[in-house]
């Protein structure tokens, strides 16, 4: 395995590459197409280089804990906003999570709904293009629009057209409060539709999800005072919905995040995402055409999780092309992934573009070959 | 600021082009006589004019696409014009070029409150999609100044600002779909009314891509729910310095305002002979502005004027009534207008890290001096993003060549502070030639490489955003 201490070294090794690298961060986001590779681990690049809670920014780089991150934010009362996912629940995988990782797989949690992805919240990168090449895009303050958005494009690529070194973010303050308003039994029509009306109202929800066994939750986060008052506007909204506040309600909202209801069980899972009500309409649809399967909504009922025996890609990717929206397989066996592509194929035209860029950021084809098919 | 010369097989066939253009477009959506295409000789850059070969206003993505196909196949470069409000040039022609007007296409496509998107066909104005969606109390987030004429082609295409960003975020934020047509006349669709489009993030880098990449047609916008109501506070002070901290305890104290807006004495004075908004006479003004319920606006301003009060503040004015906010508002409203009632300016709009305000304010007033032209500043001190005005009389030879100088200096120590040459309006030609301050050779290359990807010709707004002698090679080829 390399694992360069510096981005230089990180270069130096691209550069001198004689074959496919499969780049590591901490490894626990096993997903894709399987990559045969000499490991590349950007463990070695690790710490933060600038953080400035007055002015909402942190610089990292990319192979710095998640967790280390999180825990300097935290000391200033501040957070990644976009609520990243912790995968090792559902994909069984052990290891500590890295913040390359998170912006490589564009990582984001319930929060998105309201306050936007991974990627909306990154301001810069500086990446190692195949070639071996170092390039910077963006910067580290909040509006830039110099140049093309090369930042978007980096995040969620999945180390395939260049490999982060370093990353900058905009960061908010932790709220002073939470709750979560919590009814049980709906059906997921029924618990998507008051996710709706949630997400409709002026009260700036936070999370808006239907879990396993019918529950549905809708968050809020703010002033206390202000939570308490929007927790009882919602109420009247959404009759037979109760209040559930501060731990409580946290613990709930890091079981939606990591999906822990499919995890520490066989199968494989979809994450689909879908118009917010199309997504009990896709459920449905693959009940009628024989995929049993338990669902899981967040995003309002957009983003679905689906946990099923075998993939049973041919259907799933026929429905949720019959809605629109894309379908990633994100746990299956090696030999399924194989077999299967994981990532939602493009049209034409799309998958012409997208060729054409990974040709030119890595002209060897050398950055995790095929990961993303 | 220079352009490309034109080419001369171009105008020579211009009889030629116009002919093709028409035998796909309707006769009254191609402008081609003289005295008609001035109309697309410039936008709201106005110091740089050159009238195009022709301009097309195509109706539908169909006739888009007819159009830049017959452009591809005569290679003629095409500049892609929403409402023509940028402060770039992001839509100047070239006297050998096209204009692809995008004003007829201004239909609502689809509204839908319950998963809070619309669809919007691109020539339509910002403020006209959040007139759609008004009888639903809800709103189109982001709130250029020139959102009364900008189109939503426009804002897509410089990723486009405002006030409100700070908490709602930019276009970019706020786009979940677009329909586009590449240069050779492909139609393209990415994402749509689903969070996050599918593999890479091409509508990411579609966004603020200058109309270099694409032509888009159709564009799926977030919406949001109106808040309940909205509040601002002014509060002046004897200091830029102190001021900026102002604003960095605001946000450290977990407070996110929706706009913190920002205003200096020059930029302060003028407003006030213009439209008697009754501000302080100050070093520094800063207006903040809060979302919620009148319970919750009053929390947050109970934490904010807390703040502000430890300060000594010249003034603190509390708005108490719907009225008053909106005197609140009307002096930063009309800096631009009052500005423009005394002098010709030039306005810049590079973003700095917050807590480097004060240094750059500094700055700034030195470098004022020294070019002897008055600099006023207005702008989003919640996120950095300057709007130094520079005052100058374009009548007087020199002067724009010297306002540009400043500017350009300006800029530069925008970036030499850790900041950036735009934050909003985009590069065009304004900033063009200043890239290589902000990026390397190596991250213009990573750049360009994008556009030889989804214009490997490079026809479509060829002159724009990267230094003409960066670009040359790859537009000569």
């Amino acid at each position: 395995m390399l694992q360069p201490a510096t981005e230089a070294d990180l270069a130096e090794a691209v550069t001198s590459a004689t074959g496919p690298l499969r780049v590591v961060g901490g490894g626990t986001r096993d997903i894709g197409r399987p990559v045969v590779g000499t490991a590349l681990s950007v463990a070695g690049l690790s710490g933060i280089d600038l953080y400035e809670p007055g002015a909402l920014t942190v610089v990292v780089r990319a192979g710095t804990p998640l967790a280390e991150l999180e825990s300097v934010l935290a000391a200033e009362n501040q957070r990644l906003p976009f609520e990243p996912m912790d995968h090792r629940p559902l994909l069984g995988t052990t290891g500590a999570p890295t913040i390359g990782g998170v912006v490589a797989a564009n990582v984001s949690g319930p929060r998105r709904v309201q306050g936007g992805a991974c990627r909306d919240f990154l301001l810069g990168v500086r990446f190692v293009d195949g070639s071996g090449t170092v390039v910077k895009n963006g910067g580290r303050v909040m509006k830039n629009v110099t140049g093309y958005d090369l930042v978007k494009l980096m995040a969620g690529s999945w180390g395939t057209l260049g490999v982060l070194t370093e990353l900058s973010f905009k960061v908010l303050a932790r709220p002073e409060a939470e709750a979560t308003l919590v009814a049980e039994g709906l059906s997921a029509k029924d618990g998507v539709a008051a996710l709706c009306r949630a997400l409709g109202s002026p009260f700036d929800v936070s999370g808006a999800a239907h879990v396993g066994g019918g529950r549905t939750l809708v968050r809020i986060e703010g002033l206390s005072g202000s939570v308490t008052y929007r927790a009882g506007r919602l109420a009247d909204l959404l009759p037979g919905f109760e209040t559930v506040e501060g731990e409580a309600s946290a613990a709930l909202w890091r079981d939606v995040r990591d999906v822990t209801a499919f995890a520490g069980r066989d199968g494989a899972v979809w994450r689909v995402s879908v118009k917010p009500t199309d997504g009990p309409v896709l459920s449905a649809a693959l009940e009628t055409a024989g995929v049993p399967h338990e669902a899981v909504f967040d995003w309002g009922g957009g983003l679905v999780w689906l946990s099923m025996g075998s993939a049973s890609a041919d259907t799933v990717r026929r429905e949720v092309a019959a809605l629109g929206g894309h379908a990633t397989l994100v746990r299956a066996t090696q030999a399924e992934r194989a077999e299967v592509p994981v990532f939602q194929p493009e049209p034409a035209p799309l998958a012409a573009i997208t060729a054409g860029l990974r040709q030119r950021f890595d002209p060897r084809g050398i950055l995790n070959p095929g990961l993303m098919g | 600021m220079e352009m490309p010369q034109p080419r001369a097989d171009i105008l020579a066939k211009k009889a030629r082009v116009v002919d093709r253009l028409l035998a796909v477009l309707p006769e009254d959506a191609v402008i081609f006589e003289e005295h008609e295409v001035r109309a697309y000789e410039c936008d709201a850059l106005t110091a740089y004019r050159c009238p195009p070969l022709a301009a097309v206003l195509p109706s539908s993505t169909d006739e888009v696409s007819a159009v830049l196909k017959v452009c591809h196949e005569e290679g003629v470069p095409v500049v892609p014009r929403g409402s023509g409000t940028s402060l770039a040039g992001g839509a100047l022609p070239t006297a050998d070029s096209v204009i692809l007007g995008v004003a007829r296409l201004n239909e609502v496509l689809e509204t839908d409150y319950d998963n809070r998107f619309i669809r919007v066909q691109t020539g339509r104005t910002n403020l006209s999609v959040s007139g759609a969606v008004e009888e639903g109390d809800f709103f189109y987030a982001p709130d250029p100044s020139s959102q009364l004429a900008c189109a939503i082609a426009g804002n897509i295409a410089m990723n486009s600002g405002g006030a409100h960003c700070l908490k709602y975020g930019v276009t970019t934020n706020n786009l979940m779909g677009v329909t586009a047509v590449l240069m050779d006349g492909t139609v393209i669709e990415i994402g749509g009314a689903h969070l996050d489009a599918g593999g890479l993030d091409l509508l990411g880098v579609i966004c603020g891509s200058e109309g270099q990449l694409a032509v888009v047609t159709e564009a799926t916008l977030r919406i949001l729910r109106k808040p309940e109501g909205a509040r601002p506070v002014l509060m002046g002070y004897d200091s830029s310095e102190v001021a900026g901290q102002v604003v960095s305890d605001i946000i450290r104290a977990g407070i996110l305002p929706v706009a913190i807006e920002f205003m200096d004495r020059p930029c302060i004075r003028a407003t006030e002979d213009f439209a008697h908004a009754g501000y302080p006479d100050c070093e520094a003004l800063l207006i903040v502005e809060v979302e919620g319920s009148d319970d919750e606006i009053a929390a947050q301003l109970g934490v904010i004027l807390q703040i502000a009060r430890k300060y000594d503040p010249v003034a603190i004015r509390e708005s108490q009534s719907a009225d008053e906010s909106a005197r609140i508002w009307l002096g930063r409203k009309s800096a631009f207008g009052a500005m423009g009632q005394i002098n010709d300016y030039m306005c810049l709009d590079g973003t700095i890290p917050v807590d480097k305000l004060p240094h750059v304010l500094h700055r700034i007033g030195e470098m004022s001096a020294d070019y002897g032209l008055e600099v006023a500043n207005v702008f989003h001190a919640g996120d950095g993003n300057m709007h130094p005005l520079i005052l100058f009389n374009a009548n007087q030879p020199g002067e724009l060549e010297k306002c540009e100088a400043l500017g350009a200096d300006i800029l530069r120590l925008c970036v030499e502070v850790g900041g950036c040459l735009t934050g909003e309006h985009g590069v065009g030609i304004e900033k063009r030639d200043l890239m290589g301050v902000q990026y390397a050779p190596d991250d213009l290359e990573a750049q360009m490489r994008v556009k030889d990807v989804f214009d490997p010709a490079w026809l479509l707004n060829p002159a724009k955003v990267f230094p003409l002698t960066v670009s040359a090679p790859r537009r000569a080829a």
